[in-house]
C-alpha cells in the first residue's frame, strides 16, 4: 500500500525537480544547468550567483509554496463543502485579503504593512463567512457555500468601489495584485515552512478525510468526531490560503484545478491526493511564474493570468478524456 | 457481548409531541424488525440508537455506558450502521468503499493490511459484488451499491447492526440472501435491528418486532406476540388478508 502511494509521489517531486532547474536556467540572462548546479554546489562566478541564489531561488521557492498552499487548501475546501466546485476563495477569502491589501496600498503602505493587512483581511473574512453560517443553526455545507459566494460578491463590489476612486497611477500596482503576482513575494520560507508542517499534520488525518467524503454521518458511524475535524480543516485551509495570499495576491485556479486533475488521474485517497497537490500546485506555478517572468520580458505578466491560461485548456481536456 | 439498552428513551421527530418513552434491551444474538408507516420515525430511531441524532429525553447505553460519553471511534467497533442513503460526491472504487469499515481499528499512521484487504474481499464475495471490485460506486445499480453499503458494514464487523432499510433496491433473490446474512450475523451472537417495509420479511426472519406509531407511540415484543393482524391493520391504515406459506404467515393487503 506505502508502494502505491510512494511512486506518483516520486514521480511528482522529479517535476518539481525538473521546473526548478527550468525556473533557475530561464530569464533575461539565460543559464546552462552546469552554470545551476556550479552556483548549487558553491562555485560560480558572482553574477550567476547573484541570479540563481538571491533572485531567482526565492522567488521560484515562493512560487513553489504558494502553488502547493492553494492546491492543499482547495483540496481540503472540496472535502470540507463535499462539493467538487469548491476552491481555496469560494468562502470568500481572498475578497477579505484583496480589500486588506488594497486598503493598504491606498494609504500608501507597502511591505510589511501591506501582507499584515492582507492576512487580517483574508481572516476576518473567515471569520464572517462561518460566523452568518453558523447562525442560530449548525452550518451545513450548502449554507456555507451560499454565504460564502454571496460575501465574495460583497468584497467584489467593493474592490471594484475602491478601484474606481483609486488615483491612476496606483492602478497598475493593485490589478497586478488582484490577478496575483509574485513579485511582491520577499522571503520564501513562512510559507514553505507553513506548506511542509500543514502536510506532514494532514498525513494521519487522511484516512478520516476519506471517510468525511462520505458524508459526515457516514463518517461519525465509522468513528469520525466530525465536528472538530471540519472545524480544523475550515481552519487550516483558511490559514494556508492567507499566507499564499498574502505573499502573492489572488492567483486563481491552481486550487481548482489541480486537487480534480490528481483525483482524475490518481483516484481519490487524501492521503495520496494532499502531498501530491502540495507538489503539484508548487511545480504549476514555478513553471507558470517563470512564463510569467519571460514572455514579454523585460515586462512581467501577473503569475495568474499564466495559471488561467495554462489551467484552463489542461483541465477541460482531462475533463473530456474523463468517464 | 455487548448489549444496547435504552432508558426512558423519546426520539426528536420534528413536530411531534411526545411519545411512548422506550425501554428497549437489545441482546446479543437477536434480530429485531422495527415496523412503522412512513414518516413515523423509523429512521431517526435507527440514528438515535447509533447516538447520530440526540433523542428529545433518555438515553441510550451500549456496553452500561452512554453513547453520549463514549468516543466515536470506540462505538464503531462496537455499532454498525447500514444508511438509508448514500453520498459520493468524490467516487471511489467498490474495494476503497468496504476498506473504509476498517477505519475505526486503524491508528492514524497505519495503512490497512493485507488482513483488512482479506476481510473486505470476503465481505464483498459474501454480498456477491467482489466482480464489482474495481468499479466505481457511483457507476452501479442501487441493488449494487446497497449491497456494498452492507459489504462495507460486515467489513466493519460490528456486535451490533442497526440497518435502515436493508433491502432497498434489492432483487427478490438479494433481499432473501440479505436477510439470511442478517439473521446469520444474529445466530453468531451479534444483535441485528433493522427498519423494514415488507412485513413479510420482518415475519420471517425476525425475532422481535417494534411496531412504531405515526403518534409516537411505540409497542415491542417477541415476533408472535407483535405481528397480530388488527394491530398492524391499526399501524398502517390498511386491511390485510393473513395466509400462512412455509410456516410463516404471509401478509398481503387487501382492498377496503
Amino acid at each position: 500500500m506505502y508502494r502505491q502511494l510512494s511512486l506518483p509521489l516520486l514521480l511528482l517531486v522529479v517535476l518539481a525537480l525538473a521546473a526548478f532547474s527550468t525556473a533557475l536556467m530561464v530569464g533575461s540572462a539565460s543559464l546552462s544547468i552546469s552554470d545551476v548546479w556550479a552556483v548549487v554546489q558553491g562555485d560560480g562566478d558572482g553574477l550567476a550567483r547573484t541570479m540563481v541564489m538571491e533572485l531567482r531561488l526565492p522567488r521560484a521557492l515562493s512560487a513553489f509554496a504558494v502553488g502547493g498552499l492553494l492546491a492543499v487548501a482547495g483540496a481540503l475546501m472540496q472535502v470540507l463543502l463535499r462539493n467538487p466546485l469548491a476552491d481555496p476563495y469560494v468562502l470568500g477569502l481572498s475578497g477579505g485579503a484583496s480589500i486588506g491589501a488594497l486598503g493598504a496600498m491606498l494609504a500608501g503602505f507597502g511591505g510589511v504593512l501591506m501582507s499584515g493587512s492582507a492576512f487580517a483581511g483574508a481572516l476576518f473574512s473567515t471569520f464572517l463567512v462561518f460566523g452568518l453560517a453558523h447562525g442560530r443553526g449548525g452550518w451545513t455545507p450548502s449554507r456555507l457555500l451560499l454565504t460564502g459566494v454571496v460575501v465574495a460578491a460583497g468584497w467584489g463590489a467593493v474592490i471594484t468601489l475602491m478601484l474606481a476612486m483609486s488615483p491612476a497611477e496606483r492602478l497598475p500596482g493593485m490589478l497586478y495584485w488582484l490577478m496575483g503576482d509574485l513579485s511582491y513575494a520577499r522571503t520564501p520560507w513562512p510559507p514553505l515552512i507553513l506548506l511542509i508542517t500543514i502536510c506532514l499534520v494532514l498525513v494521519p488525518l487522511g484516512r478520516s478525510l476519506n471517510v468525511l467524503a462520505r458524508g459526515p454521518q457516514q463518517a461519525a458511524a465509522l468513528g469520525v468526531d466530525v465536528r472538530p475535524l471540519e472545524w480544523g480543516i475550515y481552519v487550516v485551509a483558511s490559514i494556508l490560503t492567507a499566507a499564499a495570499v498574502t505573499t502573492a495576491g489572488s492567483i486563481g485556479f491552481v486550487g481548482l484545478v489541480i486537487p480534480h486533475m490528481l483525483r482524475l488521474l490518481l483516484g481519490n485517497d487524501q492521503r495520496l491526493i494532499l502531498p501530491a497537490c502540495a507538489l503539484a500546485g508548487g511545480t504549476l506555478l514555478v513553471l507558470a511564474d517563470t512564463l510569467a517572468r519571460t514572455i514579454i520580458a523585460p515586462e512581467q505578466l501577473p503569475v495568474g493570468v499564466i495559471t488561467a491560461l495554462l489551467g484552463v485548456p489542461t483541465f477541460l481536456f482531462l475533463l473530456y478524456r474523463s468517464r | 457481548m455487548s448489549r444496547l439498552v435504552t432508558q426512558d428513551l423519546i426520539i426528536d421527530v420534528p413536530g411531534r409531541q411526545g411519545g411512548t418513552p422506550l425501554n428497549l434491551t437489545i441482546e446479543p444474538g437477536q434480530s429485531w424488525g422495527v415496523l412503522g408507516p412512513n414518516g413515523a420515525g423509523k429512521t431517526t430511531l435507527l440514528h438515535t440508537l447509533a447516538g447520530l441524532k440526540p433523542p428529545r429525553s433518555g438515553h441510550v447505553k451500549l456496553a452500561d455506558k452512554p453513547l453520549a460519553q463514549q468516543r466515536r471511534r470506540q462505538i464503531a467497533r462496537e455499532l454498525g450502521m447500514v444508511f438509508q442513503d448514500r453520498q459520493d460526491g468524490f467516487p471511489a472504487t467498490v474495494l476503497e468503499t468496504a476498506l473504509i469499515g476498517r477505519h475505526p481499528y486503524l491508528s492514524p499512521w497505519q495503512m490497512e493490511g493485507a488482513d483488512d484487504y482479506a476481510r473486505a474481499e470476503r465481505a464483498l464475495e459474501r454480498l456477491d459484488v467482489a466482480h464489482l471490485r474495481d468499479r466505481l460506486v457511483n457507476t452501479l445499480s442501487g441493488g449494487e451499491r446497497q449491497r456494498v453499503a452492507i459489504a462495507t458494514v460486515l467489513t466493519q464487523a460490528p456486535a451490533i447492526w442497526l440497518a435502515d432499510e436493508p433491502t432497498n433496491h434489492l432483487d427478490l433473490h438479494h433481499q432473501s440472501a440479505v436477510m439470511g446474512l442478517m439473521a446469520e450475523q444474529a445466530a453468531g451472537g451479534q444483535a441485528v435491528v433493522m427498519c423494514l417495509h415488507d412485513l413479510n420479511l420482518a415475519a420471517r426472519w425476525c425475532d422481535h418486532i417494534l411496531l412504531l406509531y405515526p403518534s409516537g407511540e411505540v409497542c415491542w415484543g417477541t415476533r408472535d406476540n407483535m405481528l397480530v393482524p388488527s394491530a398492524l391493520e391499526d399501524l398502517y391504515r390498511q386491511k390485510l388478508a393473513v395466509v400462512e406459506v412455509d410456516g410463516a404467515p404471509v401478509f398481503v393487503p387487501v382492498k377496503g
